[in-house]
Protein backbone atom coordinates (compact mmCIF):
# COMPACT_ATOMS: atom_id res chain seq x y z
CA UNK A 1 0.00 0.00 0.00
CA UNK A 2 2.69 2.58 0.64
CA UNK A 3 4.72 1.88 -2.83
CA UNK A 4 1.45 2.33 -4.11
CA UNK A 5 0.46 5.55 -2.52
CA UNK A 6 4.01 6.75 -2.92
CA UNK A 7 4.37 5.72 -6.59
CA UNK A 8 1.08 7.52 -7.37
CA UNK A 9 2.22 10.65 -5.53
CA UNK A 10 5.49 10.84 -7.39
CA UNK A 11 3.51 10.27 -10.86
CA UNK A 12 1.51 13.34 -10.52
CA UNK A 13 4.54 15.32 -8.98
CA UNK A 14 6.73 14.05 -12.10
CA UNK A 15 3.66 14.75 -14.55
CA UNK A 16 2.63 17.95 -13.34
CA UNK A 17 6.01 19.89 -12.52
CA UNK A 18 8.58 18.28 -14.26
CA UNK A 19 6.62 17.90 -17.76
CA UNK A 20 7.68 13.52 -17.60
CA UNK A 21 11.35 14.01 -16.81
CA UNK A 22 11.67 11.66 -14.94
CA UNK A 23 15.51 12.33 -14.43
CA UNK A 24 14.36 15.59 -11.37
CA UNK A 25 12.42 13.15 -9.78
CA UNK A 26 12.93 14.33 -6.04
CA UNK A 27 13.85 11.79 -3.39
CA UNK A 28 11.02 10.77 -1.12
CA UNK A 29 13.01 13.05 1.52
CA UNK A 30 13.67 15.96 -0.77
CA UNK A 31 11.56 19.20 0.40
CA UNK A 32 9.46 20.02 -2.56
CA UNK A 33 9.48 23.55 -1.63
CA UNK A 34 13.19 24.05 -1.14
CA UNK A 35 14.18 22.02 -4.42
CA UNK A 36 12.17 24.41 -6.72
CA UNK A 37 9.85 21.92 -7.68
CA UNK A 38 6.95 23.32 -6.27
CA UNK A 39 5.97 26.94 -5.42
CA UNK A 40 2.93 28.28 -3.55
CA UNK A 41 0.66 27.92 -6.54
CA UNK A 42 2.17 24.59 -6.70
CA UNK A 43 0.90 23.50 -3.13
CA UNK A 44 -2.82 24.32 -4.31
CA UNK A 45 -2.18 22.05 -6.78
CA UNK A 46 -1.08 19.30 -4.54
CA UNK A 47 -3.73 20.26 -2.30
CA UNK A 48 -6.54 19.28 -4.62
CA UNK A 49 -4.44 16.72 -6.02
CA UNK A 50 -4.77 14.62 -2.52
CA UNK A 51 -8.59 15.61 -2.27
CA UNK A 52 -9.63 14.35 -5.44
CA UNK A 53 -7.33 11.20 -5.79
CA UNK A 54 -7.82 10.15 -2.39
CA UNK A 55 -10.58 11.66 -1.62
CA UNK A 56 -9.73 13.58 1.46
CA UNK A 57 -10.04 16.72 2.87
CA UNK A 58 -6.75 18.89 3.58
CA UNK A 59 -7.38 21.21 6.75
CA UNK A 60 -5.55 24.69 6.80
CA UNK A 61 -3.84 23.28 10.11
CA UNK A 62 -2.57 20.43 7.92
CA UNK A 63 -0.96 22.23 5.67
CA UNK A 64 2.57 22.33 6.96
CA UNK A 65 5.58 20.61 5.78
CA UNK A 66 5.56 17.92 7.82
CA UNK A 67 2.83 16.60 6.09
CA UNK A 68 2.33 17.99 2.20
CA UNK A 69 6.60 18.91 2.21
CA UNK A 70 8.19 16.02 0.75
CA UNK A 71 6.89 12.68 -1.14
CA UNK A 72 7.32 10.53 1.69
CA UNK A 73 5.66 13.00 4.16
CA UNK A 74 2.59 13.49 1.91
CA UNK A 75 2.86 9.58 1.65
CA UNK A 76 2.61 8.74 5.41
CA UNK A 77 -0.44 11.88 5.28
CA UNK A 78 -2.19 9.85 3.16
CA UNK A 79 -2.12 6.72 4.75
CA UNK A 80 -2.78 8.39 7.96
CA UNK A 81 -5.49 10.08 6.62
CA UNK A 82 -7.03 7.09 4.72
CA UNK A 83 -5.30 3.86 5.67
CA UNK A 84 -7.12 2.06 2.84
CA UNK A 85 -6.49 4.89 0.74
CA UNK A 86 -7.06 3.42 -2.79
CA UNK A 87 -5.75 5.56 -5.80
CA UNK A 88 -8.52 6.82 -8.10
CA UNK A 89 -6.88 5.67 -10.96
CA UNK B 1 26.61 48.52 12.50
CA UNK B 2 27.10 45.30 14.05
CA UNK B 3 29.82 45.75 16.31
CA UNK B 4 29.44 44.89 19.72
CA UNK B 5 29.09 48.53 20.43
CA UNK B 6 26.79 49.45 17.74
CA UNK B 7 24.08 47.19 17.61
CA UNK B 8 22.05 46.61 14.41
CA UNK B 9 18.99 48.55 14.31
CA UNK B 10 16.70 51.01 11.67
CA UNK B 11 19.80 53.50 11.43
CA UNK B 12 21.84 50.80 9.11
CA UNK B 13 19.01 52.04 6.97
CA UNK B 14 19.59 55.82 6.97
CA UNK B 15 20.66 57.45 3.53
CA UNK B 16 21.86 61.01 3.07
CA UNK B 17 18.91 61.57 0.72
CA UNK B 18 20.07 64.75 -1.18
CA UNK B 19 23.06 62.63 -2.18
CA UNK B 20 21.24 59.60 -3.13
CA UNK B 21 18.14 62.38 -5.23
CA UNK B 22 21.41 63.55 -7.12
CA UNK B 23 22.86 60.46 -7.92
CA UNK B 24 19.58 59.37 -9.05
CA UNK B 25 18.77 62.37 -11.44
CA UNK B 26 21.60 61.57 -12.77
CA UNK B 27 20.86 58.09 -14.12
CA UNK B 28 17.73 59.30 -15.05
CA UNK B 29 19.50 62.22 -17.37
CA UNK B 30 22.08 59.78 -18.59
CA UNK B 31 19.13 56.90 -19.27
CA UNK B 32 16.78 59.71 -21.76
CA UNK B 33 19.66 61.36 -23.30
CA UNK B 34 20.99 57.81 -24.53
CA UNK B 35 17.55 56.99 -25.78
CA UNK B 36 16.52 60.17 -27.00
CA UNK B 37 13.45 60.73 -24.60
CA UNK B 38 12.50 64.36 -23.26
CA UNK B 39 10.78 63.60 -20.26
CA UNK B 40 8.99 61.04 -17.81
CA UNK B 41 5.14 59.51 -17.32
CA UNK B 42 4.18 58.74 -14.16
CA UNK B 43 1.17 57.12 -13.06
CA UNK B 44 0.13 58.68 -9.33
CA UNK B 45 -1.42 56.49 -6.89
CA UNK B 46 -1.55 59.22 -4.44
CA UNK B 47 0.84 56.77 -2.21
CA UNK B 48 4.32 56.93 -1.44
CA UNK B 49 6.56 55.39 -4.22
CA UNK B 50 4.71 57.30 -7.18
CA UNK B 51 5.05 60.17 -5.62
CA UNK B 52 8.92 59.92 -5.00
CA UNK B 53 9.66 58.44 -8.43
CA UNK B 54 7.85 61.38 -9.90
CA UNK B 55 9.48 64.42 -7.42
CA UNK B 56 13.04 62.44 -8.78
CA UNK B 57 11.82 63.12 -12.55
CA UNK B 58 11.26 66.37 -11.34
CA UNK B 59 14.50 67.27 -10.13
CA UNK B 60 16.03 65.38 -13.02
CA UNK B 61 13.93 66.44 -15.74
CA UNK B 62 12.15 69.77 -14.60
CA UNK B 63 8.16 70.02 -14.21
CA UNK B 64 8.20 70.58 -17.31
CA UNK B 65 8.88 67.48 -18.68
CA UNK B 66 7.36 65.51 -16.18
CA UNK B 67 3.53 64.20 -16.95
CA UNK B 68 1.66 62.38 -14.03
CA UNK B 69 -1.78 60.01 -14.71
CA UNK B 70 -4.16 59.51 -12.29
CA UNK B 71 -6.10 56.31 -13.27
CA UNK B 72 -8.54 55.43 -10.28
CA UNK B 73 -11.25 53.01 -10.81
CA UNK B 74 -14.64 52.03 -9.91
CA UNK B 75 -13.08 50.12 -6.96
CA UNK B 76 -10.33 52.44 -5.77
CA UNK B 77 -10.81 54.08 -2.30
CA UNK B 78 -12.06 57.18 -2.81
CA UNK B 79 -9.65 59.79 -1.29
CA UNK B 80 -7.25 58.10 -4.20
CA UNK B 81 -7.48 61.13 -6.24
CA UNK B 82 -7.31 63.57 -3.99
CA UNK B 83 -3.93 62.50 -2.75
CA UNK B 84 -2.34 61.70 -6.38
CA UNK B 85 -3.65 65.91 -7.44
CA UNK B 86 -2.08 67.40 -4.14
CA UNK B 87 1.36 65.39 -5.68
CA UNK B 88 1.15 66.82 -8.74
CA UNK B 89 -0.05 70.03 -7.48
CA UNK B 90 2.79 69.81 -5.20
CA UNK B 91 5.17 69.25 -8.23
CA UNK B 92 3.69 71.63 -10.41
CA UNK B 93 3.48 69.03 -13.00
CA UNK B 94 1.21 68.75 -15.96
CA UNK B 95 -1.28 65.63 -15.48
CA UNK B 96 -4.40 64.04 -17.01
CA UNK B 97 -7.59 61.71 -15.48
CA UNK B 98 -7.69 58.86 -16.74
CA UNK B 99 -11.06 56.84 -15.33
CA UNK B 100 -10.56 53.10 -16.15
CA UNK B 101 -12.80 51.51 -15.24
CA UNK B 102 -14.45 51.66 -18.72
CA UNK B 103 -11.36 49.27 -19.96
CA UNK B 104 -11.85 47.37 -17.40
CA UNK B 105 -15.68 46.82 -17.76
CA UNK B 106 -14.82 46.02 -21.64
CA UNK B 107 -11.87 43.72 -20.87
CA UNK B 108 -13.89 41.90 -18.51
CA UNK B 109 -11.97 42.22 -15.12
CA UNK B 110 -15.14 42.78 -12.84
CA UNK B 111 -17.12 39.78 -14.50
CA UNK B 112 -14.12 37.63 -14.78
CA UNK B 113 -12.92 37.69 -11.32
CA UNK B 114 -16.47 37.83 -9.69
CA UNK B 115 -16.46 34.45 -11.94
CA UNK B 116 -13.75 33.02 -10.17
CA UNK B 117 -14.90 34.15 -6.66
CA UNK B 118 -18.19 32.10 -7.54
CA UNK B 119 -16.26 29.12 -7.92
CA UNK B 120 -15.71 28.98 -3.97
CA UNK B 121 -18.50 31.44 -2.86
CA UNK B 122 -21.25 30.16 -5.46
CA UNK B 123 -23.47 33.13 -3.85
CA UNK B 124 -20.60 36.33 -4.69
CA UNK B 125 -22.90 38.98 -6.89
CA UNK B 126 -22.86 42.43 -7.29
CA UNK B 127 -23.21 44.16 -3.95
CA UNK B 128 -20.14 42.15 -2.36
CA UNK B 129 -17.16 43.15 -1.57
CA UNK B 130 -13.67 40.87 -1.74
CA UNK B 131 -10.18 40.97 -1.21
CA UNK B 132 -7.64 38.05 -1.05
CA UNK B 133 -5.11 37.34 2.09
CA UNK B 134 -2.66 35.20 3.28
CA UNK B 135 -2.04 33.85 6.51
CA UNK B 136 0.72 35.52 8.57
CA UNK B 137 4.25 33.67 7.89
CA UNK B 138 5.46 34.96 11.63
CA UNK B 139 3.26 32.74 13.53
CA UNK B 140 3.25 29.35 11.81
CA UNK B 141 5.16 26.92 9.65
CA UNK B 142 2.27 26.50 7.25
CA UNK B 143 2.39 26.74 4.11
CA UNK B 144 0.68 30.18 3.06
CA UNK B 145 -2.11 29.19 1.50
CA UNK B 146 -4.62 32.07 -0.36
CA UNK B 147 -7.99 32.69 0.62
CA UNK B 148 -10.84 35.22 -0.36
CA UNK B 149 -12.50 37.20 1.93
CA UNK B 150 -15.86 38.29 1.10
CA UNK B 151 -18.44 40.80 2.81
CA UNK B 152 -22.24 39.96 2.06
CA UNK B 153 -24.38 42.92 1.04
CA UNK B 154 -25.53 42.88 5.05
CA UNK B 155 -22.16 43.35 6.04
CA UNK B 156 -21.62 39.53 7.27
CA UNK B 157 -17.58 38.62 6.07
CA UNK B 158 -17.20 34.99 5.44
CA UNK B 159 -13.35 33.51 4.22
CA UNK B 160 -12.69 30.84 2.07
CA UNK B 161 -9.57 28.78 1.12
CA UNK B 162 -9.42 29.09 -2.91
CA UNK B 163 -8.71 26.22 -5.57
CA UNK B 164 -6.12 26.63 -7.89
CA UNK B 165 -8.70 27.61 -10.36
CA UNK B 166 -10.13 30.39 -8.17
CA UNK B 167 -6.53 31.69 -7.43
CA UNK B 168 -5.34 32.13 -10.72
CA UNK B 169 -8.79 33.15 -12.07
CA UNK B 170 -8.59 36.01 -9.70
CA UNK B 171 -5.19 37.31 -10.10
CA UNK B 172 -5.32 36.64 -13.88
CA UNK B 173 -8.69 39.17 -13.78
CA UNK B 174 -7.39 42.04 -11.20
CA UNK B 175 -3.91 42.32 -13.49
CA UNK B 176 -5.82 43.58 -15.76
CA UNK B 177 -5.85 47.11 -13.48
CA UNK B 178 -2.47 46.87 -13.76
CA UNK B 179 -2.05 46.26 -17.25
CA UNK B 180 -4.34 48.51 -18.50
CA UNK B 181 -2.53 51.53 -16.45
CA UNK B 182 0.36 50.90 -17.96
CA UNK B 183 -0.70 50.48 -21.51
CA UNK B 184 -2.21 54.32 -20.86
CA UNK B 185 0.85 55.02 -19.18
CA UNK B 186 3.11 54.00 -23.06
CA UNK B 187 0.33 55.82 -24.91
CA UNK B 188 1.29 59.13 -23.33
CA UNK B 189 4.93 58.42 -23.18
CA UNK B 190 4.58 57.68 -26.95
CA UNK B 191 2.36 60.59 -27.75
CA UNK B 192 5.21 62.65 -25.61
CA UNK B 193 8.25 60.98 -26.72
CA UNK B 194 8.70 60.41 -23.13
CA UNK B 195 10.04 57.33 -21.48
CA UNK B 196 7.68 55.39 -18.55
CA UNK B 197 7.90 54.65 -15.02
CA UNK B 198 8.41 52.23 -12.94
CA UNK B 199 7.42 52.72 -8.89
CA UNK B 200 8.71 49.64 -7.19
CA UNK B 201 10.39 49.79 -3.87
CA UNK B 202 13.46 46.75 -3.34
CA UNK B 203 10.88 45.08 -1.25
CA UNK B 204 8.36 45.06 -3.75
CA UNK B 205 11.06 44.60 -6.90
CA UNK B 206 12.94 41.86 -4.68
CA UNK B 207 10.14 39.91 -3.74
CA UNK B 208 8.19 40.30 -7.25
CA UNK B 209 5.15 42.18 -6.36
CA UNK B 210 4.14 43.30 -9.22
CA UNK B 211 2.42 42.53 -12.61
CA UNK B 212 4.39 41.16 -15.65
CA UNK B 213 3.61 43.90 -18.17
CA UNK B 214 1.65 45.86 -15.77
CA UNK B 215 3.09 47.74 -13.14
CA UNK B 216 6.13 45.72 -13.81
CA UNK B 217 6.96 47.06 -16.83
CA UNK B 218 9.01 50.55 -17.46
CA UNK B 219 11.69 51.77 -18.69
CA UNK B 220 13.43 53.09 -15.70
CA UNK B 221 12.42 51.98 -11.72
CA UNK B 222 14.41 54.69 -10.39
CA UNK B 223 13.74 53.44 -6.50
CA UNK B 224 13.89 49.66 -7.25
CA UNK B 225 17.10 49.58 -4.77
CA UNK B 226 15.43 51.61 -2.18
CA UNK B 227 14.29 50.00 0.92
CA UNK B 228 10.76 51.23 1.78
CA UNK B 229 11.95 53.21 4.84
CA UNK B 230 14.37 54.68 2.79
CA UNK B 231 11.53 55.87 0.40
CA UNK B 232 10.37 57.72 2.69
CA UNK B 233 13.40 59.04 4.12
CA UNK B 234 13.91 61.01 0.13
CA UNK B 235 9.93 61.64 0.38
CA UNK B 236 10.65 63.75 3.36
CA UNK B 237 13.80 65.21 1.63
CA UNK B 238 12.20 65.78 -1.73
CA UNK B 239 8.58 67.58 -0.11
CA UNK B 240 6.43 65.05 -0.88
CA UNK B 241 2.44 66.35 0.92
CA UNK B 242 3.21 64.93 4.51
CA UNK B 243 -0.58 64.04 4.10
CA UNK B 244 0.97 61.50 1.15
CA UNK B 245 4.25 60.49 3.38
CA UNK B 246 1.59 59.85 6.38
CA UNK B 247 -1.08 57.38 4.38
CA UNK B 248 -0.77 54.02 4.98
CA UNK B 249 0.45 51.12 2.16
CA UNK B 250 -2.34 49.59 0.39
CA UNK B 251 -2.47 47.52 -2.55
CA UNK B 252 -5.49 49.53 -3.83
CA UNK B 253 -6.75 46.48 -5.86
CA UNK B 254 -9.70 44.57 -4.50
CA UNK B 255 -12.82 46.21 -3.57
CA UNK B 256 -11.81 45.19 0.06
CA UNK B 257 -9.49 47.73 1.63
CA UNK B 258 -6.41 45.24 1.52
CA UNK B 259 -2.71 46.36 3.36
CA UNK B 260 0.43 44.98 1.30
CA UNK B 261 1.05 42.46 4.44
CA UNK B 262 -2.03 40.56 4.44
CA UNK B 263 -1.63 40.01 1.00
CA UNK B 264 1.60 39.58 0.38
CA UNK B 265 4.20 40.50 2.45
CA UNK B 266 4.90 38.89 5.82
CA UNK B 267 5.11 41.87 8.40
CA UNK B 268 4.78 45.46 8.15
CA UNK B 269 7.46 47.63 6.04
CA UNK B 270 8.90 48.93 8.75
CA UNK B 271 9.88 45.31 10.55
CA UNK B 272 10.27 44.11 6.63
CA UNK B 273 12.78 46.40 5.82
CA UNK B 274 15.51 45.55 8.67
CA UNK B 275 14.64 41.85 7.88
CA UNK B 276 15.63 42.12 4.23
CA UNK B 277 18.38 44.07 5.00
CA UNK B 278 19.45 42.11 7.77
CA UNK B 279 19.18 39.08 5.75
CA UNK B 280 20.96 40.65 2.58
CA UNK B 281 24.00 42.23 4.76
CA UNK B 282 24.50 38.84 6.95
CA UNK B 283 23.88 41.03 10.24
CA UNK B 284 23.70 38.32 12.80
CA UNK B 285 19.74 36.62 13.16
CA UNK B 286 19.57 37.71 16.91
CA UNK B 287 20.45 40.80 15.63
CA UNK B 288 17.67 41.42 13.28
CA UNK B 289 15.54 39.85 15.55
CA UNK B 290 15.88 41.85 18.22
CA UNK B 291 16.02 45.47 15.95
CA UNK B 292 12.01 43.90 14.57
CA UNK B 293 10.62 42.73 17.74
CA UNK B 294 10.85 39.35 16.91
CA UNK B 295 12.17 35.84 17.51
CA UNK B 296 15.29 34.61 16.03
CA UNK B 297 12.49 31.98 14.88
CA UNK B 298 10.22 34.37 13.37
CA UNK B 299 13.08 35.66 11.47
CA UNK B 300 14.44 32.24 10.07
CA UNK B 301 10.94 31.74 8.26
CA UNK B 302 10.44 35.38 7.44
CA UNK B 303 13.92 34.16 5.61
CA UNK B 304 12.17 31.46 4.63
CA UNK B 305 9.39 33.51 3.05
CA UNK B 306 11.55 36.14 1.02
CA UNK B 307 13.57 32.62 -0.39
CA UNK B 308 10.41 30.75 -1.36
CA UNK B 309 9.14 34.42 -2.76
CA UNK B 310 12.41 35.08 -4.73
CA UNK B 311 12.25 32.00 -6.27
CA UNK B 312 8.54 31.67 -7.25
CA UNK B 313 8.70 35.40 -8.75
CA UNK B 314 11.97 35.07 -10.60
CA UNK B 315 10.13 34.49 -13.91
CA UNK B 316 8.70 38.15 -13.57
CA UNK B 317 12.03 38.93 -14.01
CA UNK B 318 13.52 37.14 -16.61
CA UNK B 319 13.83 38.39 -20.36
CA UNK B 320 11.84 36.57 -22.83
CA UNK B 321 13.85 33.39 -23.72
CA UNK B 322 15.13 33.25 -27.40
CA UNK B 323 15.10 30.43 -29.68
CA UNK B 324 18.43 30.96 -30.41
CA UNK B 325 21.12 34.12 -29.66
CA UNK B 326 20.92 36.95 -31.84
CA UNK B 327 24.17 38.87 -30.84
CA UNK B 328 23.69 41.78 -33.41
CA UNK B 329 21.21 43.08 -30.91
CA UNK B 330 22.48 44.57 -27.89
CA UNK B 331 20.24 45.04 -24.38
CA UNK B 332 23.13 46.79 -22.88
CA UNK B 333 23.63 50.98 -22.95
CA UNK B 334 26.40 52.64 -22.33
Amino acid sequence: MVEQVQSRIMGFIVSNYLFGDESRAPEPDESLLESGIVDSTGILELIQFLESDFALEVKDSETVPDNLGSVANLTRFVLERSPDAEPAS
Amino acid sequence: MTTEDSRFSAAALRIDAEQEATRISAVLTHYLARTRRRGAVVALSGGIDSSVVAALCVRAFGPDRVFGLHMPEKESSDDTLGFSRQVSDTLGIDSALEEISPILEAAGCYRRRDDAIRLVVPDYGPGYRSKIVLPSVVDSEAFRLYSVVVEAPDGTTTKHRLTTEAYLGIVAATNFKQRVRKMLEYHHADRLNYVATGTPNRLEYDQGFFVKLGDGAADVKPIAHLYKSQVYQLAEHLGVPADVRARPSTTDTYSLPQSQEEFYFSLPHERMDLCLYGKNNDVPVEQVAEAAGLTTEQVNRVYRDIDQKRSTTQYLHLPPVLGAAVPEVSHDLD
